[in-house]
């Protein structure tokens, strides 16, 4: 039976995980990840939670505590946030390149220094590279949804890759929401048990990460874009699939809301997401066609949906992070979808980093300004004026 | 290069191209052409303590039935702890391609 839960996201995101009946989970704690670990902690001394829970000394251990649990062919997750994500770098890739379904919670968190515990997108946008899928929550519902169907994605035998599902510092890591929590029988019949393709056993020696030659690498790489490629593929199945099940739906790669007849359409991600709702909700009611396309997963890229909707509307991106340099890593991939293949107009605001408020007012304001022809092709919100 | 050729083959696909392969000998290639220096064993010398074949890390250094040692060119590295450990001084390190 169906129950409800009042609690922040990383409680929240804690029942999931547990829920998904990991065998093991390694993990270090970081404001403001820390009651996400907390909670699983709490489910071990409850026994709720069966599997072995790896205390260790840094993020960089965590992850290669997991990559050696996930190698023997288990069921295996962990959460940080901001520097300890960063601390993880080298071992993210190797998760990815070693083929391990790894599930992690990443809590958006500004990068010091500057010591600031808020939420911004640099963490996980500065690890685009590393081969892990990307999702990014706009609730607690959406975290504990996401998580489940994270180790559905990444186990399946096709993809075989790391997902992160990165959600907001503070304003959904804790925040209380109500969220619809499904039986364990329900769950499990949703994702069984692991069964990995190959696995470290001493009966039956495999070498792992042997010395390999240029061209044996290369292949190595282009089966992981394949694999994302498929994924592009799968994860709008899984979602059609929980639906099914559960009856609830965050959209696919994108979530769209009010698109349909829109001549503008709003692109942003996380929490600016679930708040680009209202904005647009009072922009249409003075007239304004707009929509939301909410990015929902940055890796793989829908760049083939970004595209479509380029035919129709032009876009206006809000980055919640910057690639410094250059300027907003989701308004510079969205230009690169549509490259010699749209006219649309695209324009970029880069708000609320440092764990800067972004109201839907706010948002407002970014969008009026595009529709009057006033904005530049890239603003920085609340700084330059809008 | 036919050794890239063959060292693409090795690796095991599990459904998506894997770094794994399986542990045999001379699963890095003939690792002998690595070598600078060669060790060159004087049986006359050899006592037959086997601590050169304790000590060799890549266990190129063969024990024979009556103790006595060969060193096996293909694989071994020529990292000279062979000769290192040698009590006797059994074992010298001679440049590769040196001539004499």
């Amino acid at each position: 039976m169906t129950s409800v839960m009042i609690d922040t996201g990383n409680y929240i995101a804690a029942k999931a995980a547990v829920m998904c009946k990991p065998e093991v989970v390694a993990a270090y704690p970081i404001t403001p990840q820390t009651t996400l670990v907390e909670g699983i902690a709490n489910y071990l001394a409850s026994g709720e939670f069966k599997g072995e829970y790896i205390c260790v000394e840094s993020e960089h251990s965590a992850m290669a505590a997991c990559i050696g649990a996930s190698s023997t062919g288990v069921r295996t997750f962990t959460g940080t946030s901001s520097h300890g994500l960063l601390l993880m770098h080298e071992m993210l890739h190797w998760a990815a390149l070693a083929r391990l379904p790894i599930v992690m919670c990443n809590i958006n968190r500004v990068i010091g220094p500057g010591w600031n515990i808020w939420s911004d997108e640099n963490d996980s946008i500065s690890q685009r590279d590393t081969g892990w899928i990307q999702f990014y929550c706009s609730s607690n519902q959406e975290i504990f949804d996401t998580t489940i169907q994270s180790f559905k994605i990444a186990e399946h035998e096709k993809v075989q890759l790391p997902v992160m599902i990165s959600y907001n510092a503070f304003i959904l890591s804790h925040t209380s929401m109500p969220v619809y929590i499904p039986d364990q029988k329900e769950i499990d019949s949703f994702l069984p048990k692991r069964k990995p393709k190959w696995k470290l056993d001493v009966d039956n020696p495999i070498t792992f990460g042997n010395i390999i030659l240029p061209p044996a690498y290369e292949k190595v790489r282009k089966d992981m874009q394949e694999s994302q490629e498929f994924a592009k593929k799968l994860i709008p199945n899984i979602s059609k699939e929980w639906k099914k099940s559960f009856g609830r739906y965050h959209g696919d790669l994108l979530e769209y809301y009010r698109c349909d007849d829109a001549e503008y359409i709003l692109l942003s991600m996380g929490a600016i997401g679930a708040e680009s709702k209202v904005a647009i909700d009072n922009l249409r009611k003075e007239g304004v066609k707009i929509g939301l396309a909410r990015v929902r997963c940055f890796r793989p890229f829908p760049q083939e949906e970004i595209l479509k909707l380029s035919k129709k509307a032009d876009l206006i991106v809000i980055d919640r992070n910057i690639s410094v340099g250059m300027e907003g890593a989701v308004f510079t991939e969205i230009k690169a979808a549509l490259y010699g293949k749209s006219d649309a107009k695209v324009n970029g605001f880069i708000a609320g980093l440092g764990g800067k408020d972004v109201t839907f007012a706010d948002i407002e304001k970014m969008c009026k300004k595009v529709v009057s022809g006033k904005a530049k092709h890239l603003e920085w919100f609340g700084l330059e004026g809008v | 290069m036919p050794m890239m050729k063959w060292r693409c083959n090795f690796l095991k696909k599990y459904d998506v191209e894997t770094t794994i392969s399986y542990p045999k000998k001379g699963a890095m290639g003939k690792t002998g052409t690595w070598r600078v220096f060669k060790p060159i064993l004087d049986k006359k010398k050899c006592v037959k303590c086997l601590r050169c074949w304790i000590y060799c890390p890549e266990a190129t250094v063969i024990r024979n039935k009556d103790d006595s040692v060969d060193i096996d060119y293909e694989y071994c590295k020529g990292c000279g702890i062979c000769a290192n450990v040698c009590k006797v001084k059994a074992i010298t390190l001679e440049r590769e391609g040196e001539i004499k």
